[in-house]
């Protein structure tokens, strides 16, 4: 049973032979290579080279969460005053006293953490890397619409990165990834590194923009023959809303921080209260951008978690079209619901419309949550890593968005705004949401990127470290945020000693686990086995073609004749896994067992 | 959706003009459904921009809510006729423009360039009239012709003849903390001049991109890269232009005419 007609489908020129083979085929020198990578305008290449940056970043990003949270070790200074705190102490403020000089280096590290998980890392982590390479596959396209602009995104996104890590080496910024006025705008001016980050956002959010409308594009005008609207994969429709949110919230952010650049530049008084200007509205302006953009950041995870229920419990989604629209509905709703994080900055009729809004997200995400479980309920259920961290996924965010509820309650978010119990709930979201769909997306299409199986065993080993050592990590979090411990704080009273070591214990666990998770991937692409094209028993477009995909992604040009989920009457009733040979005759079995 | 011709000329014709020899980006199925998905790109990038701009038309609606008094007093302090002559210039350039990509569409290639060089030049001379009749005397207090509302005020100086005037507290109309305006009646008039300069200078950078796109236009008609069965780099400079003018019909009555 194959997804592409082949019976209609019209060969390509045939004049290209080269492109035939893998996208991964190196032609040439080393050196050729590494040019043909740096100027290639393959949305396959693009996306690799996302990923790899995005690691890097998370990787980078991750260190300094362990720096915060060793700091947290004690209630007292640990690390800032001594061994890393001496290099920041030289560089920036070598005339302030230790306790200063050390809370100085706390609030640069949390602000580091934060930038590059969330500019860097999260937000262009799902669409730029797996959207960009399996948005087009998924189609049955070619490439995205515009090649050329994708390729100068990833450059912007390069670029944006190297300023925010010069901002870093020329000593740190500390204004927290918010960059809130008129802090932000008075600090530093010797230094300039808050404009340099301030600027390395700015840039980034280019990237992002060009991303999102080269999505949006190609989505409308790139669909293979026989693909309707509701005939795309539930990842399309996810990648598809974020996108519009890139695009239209984007330049909101990008007017902010210019302002901002202009206010600590001419101190131009458009935030400063001391010339008239409001600081609130700075706040009015970022969280116009930066609300949505949390669904930036959890709708492509959510869309990866529809594909590997979808696959790995081999049944057709339950709901599809509404799992599509809740997708647009959060979209949509994600731009009427900022106000919530400045209730105790609002009037109260402010506040309780924006209050009122923001219950209305729950609305299109239990949607989605209630049809993920009930496409799980009575699957044939294969248990492997990506399987598993969907499972993660339904926990955490679930988690993660319960408790954004009592955060959306005037009452009692005026007890729990800017305390940790903040800081647990959007790490569960973010980190527990989309960090694990996308870790779990990575697994699912490893074997496609790069033609090679990894281990199952240690990847699940691995998955299982992240799962408990995230809960360690933030479940204390919440604990002592509801008792009133507040975030950002590099010192706090020994009540609260217990539950910052316990935090920290989760977060060397969770190290652990990602190294796990690095070192089986690295070790797959040396010792892997070879993929087969389709070793999950995939219908949507990528498991048609080989793994890795060739060059032109198809060989013909597919024409689709059936819907991306639909087991139940694509795959005969007694399946033949031959059709899609699986790689562990145990997984076949354990399917076969549940039909 | 647009429908293209690309059949008048021979696009296997080594000798046919470039435009004909146009062989559409190897992903998409058709010439047509490139310029279709371009021109759906530029509008998106357009809405972008908008948004953009939407940040300092919320600025200038709070602030001015909060403040009417220096809202008032600014703009009755810019003059509506420099204002004016840069809307003129900016839609005579819109015309040019449309004007340039209706002679691509139909094979006219000499028109076409003038037309590209007259949106330039209205270009270059809205960002002389900003730069020279209105930036620099807020600033400096140096400006060329004799502002009726400076009728009472004392001239200092005097350079070329006359033709230049200084006069003592004209200037220092800066934003924020660089303002100094001695005679200024509202305390919060640096805000006004802030939001004023974000805006029009925001403007006049896109005035500059926009021109540098036009620019890139002119120098491929010459190679005749453009023409009646392909012009989507014609058109996409259009549409940007058009956006130009478009946001300066909205800045120019905000700031210049209510009072
Ligand atoms: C490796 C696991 C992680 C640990 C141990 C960790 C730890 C922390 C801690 C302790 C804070 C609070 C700093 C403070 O407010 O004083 C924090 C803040 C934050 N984290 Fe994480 N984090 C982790 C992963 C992530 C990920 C994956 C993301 C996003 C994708 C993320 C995004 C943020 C953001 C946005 C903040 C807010 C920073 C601020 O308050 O300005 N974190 N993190
Ligand atoms: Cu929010």
């Amino acid at each position: 049973m194959s997804t592409i007609d082949t019976s209609r489908a019209k060969p390509h020129a045939a004049s290209h032979g080269h492109h035939d083979e893998s996208y991964l085929a190196s032609r040439g020198s080393l050196f050729s290579n590494i040019w043909d990578w740096c100027t290639t305008v393959d949305h396959k290449k693009i996306g690799v080279m996302y990923l790899f940056a995005v690691l890097i970043l998370f990787f980078i990003g991750g260190l300094a969460a362990i720096l915060v949270r060793l700091e947290l070790f004690e209630p007292t200074r640990v690390v800032g005053g001594k061994v890393v705190g001496s290099l920041f102490q030289s560089l920036t403020a070598p005339e302030a006293t230790s306790t200063a000089a050390g809370n100085n280096w706390y609030n640069r590290t949390f602000t580091l953490h934060g930038a590059i998980m969330v500019f860097m890392v999260i937000v262009p982590s799902v669409p730029a890397s797996l959207g960009n390479f399996f948005l087009p596959i998924q189609i049955g396209a070619k490439d995205v619409a515009f090649p050329r602009l994708n390729l100068l995104s990833w450059y912007i996104y390069v670029i944006g990165s190297i300023f925010a890590v010069l901002s870093i080496i020329l000593g740190g910024v500390d204004t927290g990834w918010t960059f809130y006025t008129p802090y932000s705008t008075l600090t530093d001016l010797g230094f300039s590194r808050v404009a340099i980050m301030v600027f390395a956002v700015f840039v980034l959010g280019f990237s992002s923009i060009l991303t999102g409308l080269n999505f949006v594009v190609t989505v409308h005008k790139l669909r293979a023959p026989g693909m309707g609207w509701f005939d795309m994969p539930l990842f399309i429709w996810g990648v598809y809303s974020t996108a519009i949110i890139q695009v239209l919230a984007t330049p909101v952010i990008g007017i902010t921080l210019l302002l901002l650049c202009m206010e600590r530049l001419f101190r131009i008084g458009i935030f400063d209260p001391s010339l008239g200007g409001d600081p609130v509205l700075y706040q009015h302006f970022f969280w116009f951008y930066s609300h949505p953009v949390v669904y930036v950041m959890i709708l492509p995870g959510m869309a990866i978690i529809s594909e590997l229920i979808a696959v790995h419990a081999r049944k057709r989604i339950f709901g599809y079209r509404a799992v599509a629209f809740a997708s647009l509905g959060i979209a949509a709703v994600s731009f009427l619901v900022w106000g919530h994080h400045m209730f105790t900055g609002m009037g109260e009729m402010a506040s309780f419309i924006f209050s009122g809004l923001t219950f209305l997200v729950a609305i299109p995400t239990a949607v989605k949550v209630f049809n993920w479980i009930a496409t799980l309920y009575k699957g044939s259920i294969a248990i492997n890593t990506p399987m598993l961290y969907a499972l993660i996924f339904l926990f955490l965010f679930t988690i993660g968005g319960l408790t954004g509820l009592p955060l959306a309650t005037l009452a009692t978010d005026v007890h729990l705004h800017d305390s940790y119990f903040v800081v647990a709930h959007f790490h569960y979201v973010m980190m527990g949401g989309t960090i694990m769909a996308f870790v779990g997306g990575i697994h699912h299409w490893w074997p496609k990127m790069f033609g090679k199986m990894y281990a199952e065993k240690p990847a699940m080993v691995a998955a299982i470290l992240v799962f408990i050592g995230f809960n360690l990590t933030f479940i204390p979090q919440f604990l002592m945020g509801a008792q009133g411990m507040p975030r950002r704080y590099a010192s706090y009273v020994d009540d609260f000693h217990i539950y910052h070591q316990l935090s920290t214990y989760g977060s060397f666990l969770l190290l652990v686990g990602f190294l796990l998770h690095a070192f089986v991937l690295v070790h797959s692409l040396v010792a892997g086995k070879k993929a087969p094209a389709n070793p999950w028993g995939g219908l949507t477009l990528e498991w048609a073609t080989d793994s890795p995909p060739i060059a032109h992604n198809f060989h013909h040009e597919p024409i689709v004749t059936h819907g991306p989920y639909d087991y139940d009457s694509v795959v005969p009733p007694h399946w033949d896994p031959k059709d899609y040979p699986l790689p562990d005759q145990k997984q076949v079995a354990q399917i076969h067992a549940g039909h | 959706m647009t429908t293209l011709d690309a059949h008048t000329h021979n696009p296997a014709d080594p000798n046919s003009p470039a435009f004909a020899r146009y062989k559409h980006g190897h992903h998409w199925r058709s010439q047509a459904e490139e310029f279709d998905g371009t021109k759906l790109g530029f509008w998106l990038f357009l809405s972008t921009e908008v948004l953009l701009f939407a940040g300092i038309f919320c600025a200038y609606a709070i602030f001015r809510m909060l403040y009417p008094e220096a809202w008032a007093e600014g703009s009755s302090q810019l003059d509506w006729r420099f204002g004016g002559a840069n809307t003129i210039v900016l839609l005579l350039s819109s015309y040019t423009m449309a004007a340039a990509i209706y002679s691509c569409q139909t094979g006219k290639f000499a028109r076409m360039r003038i037309n590209l060089l007259i949106t330039i030049a209205c270009g270059i001379l809205f960002l002389a009239i900003k730069f020279l009749f209105e930036y620099t005397p807020k600033w400096s207090g140096w400006f060329f012709f004799l502002d009726p509302h400076l009728a009472d005020v004392h001239h200092t100086k005097e350079a070329l003849g006359g033709l230049f005037k200084f006069v003592e507290g004209y200037g220092g109309k800066r934003p924020g903390q660089f303002f100094d305006y001695p005679f200024a009646k509202d305390a919060n008039i640096p805000l006004w001049w802030s939001v004023y300069y974000c805006g029009t200078a925001l403007h006049a950078l896109h005035v500059i991109i926009g021109m540098i796109l036009i620019a890139r236009v002119y120098l491929k008609s010459l190679k005749m890269t453009y023409g009646p069965t392909y012009y989507t780099g014609v058109e996409i400079a259009g549409l940007y232009w058009h956006l130009v003018d478009l946001i300066w019909i909205f800045l120019f009555p905000l700031l210049y005419l209510i009072h």
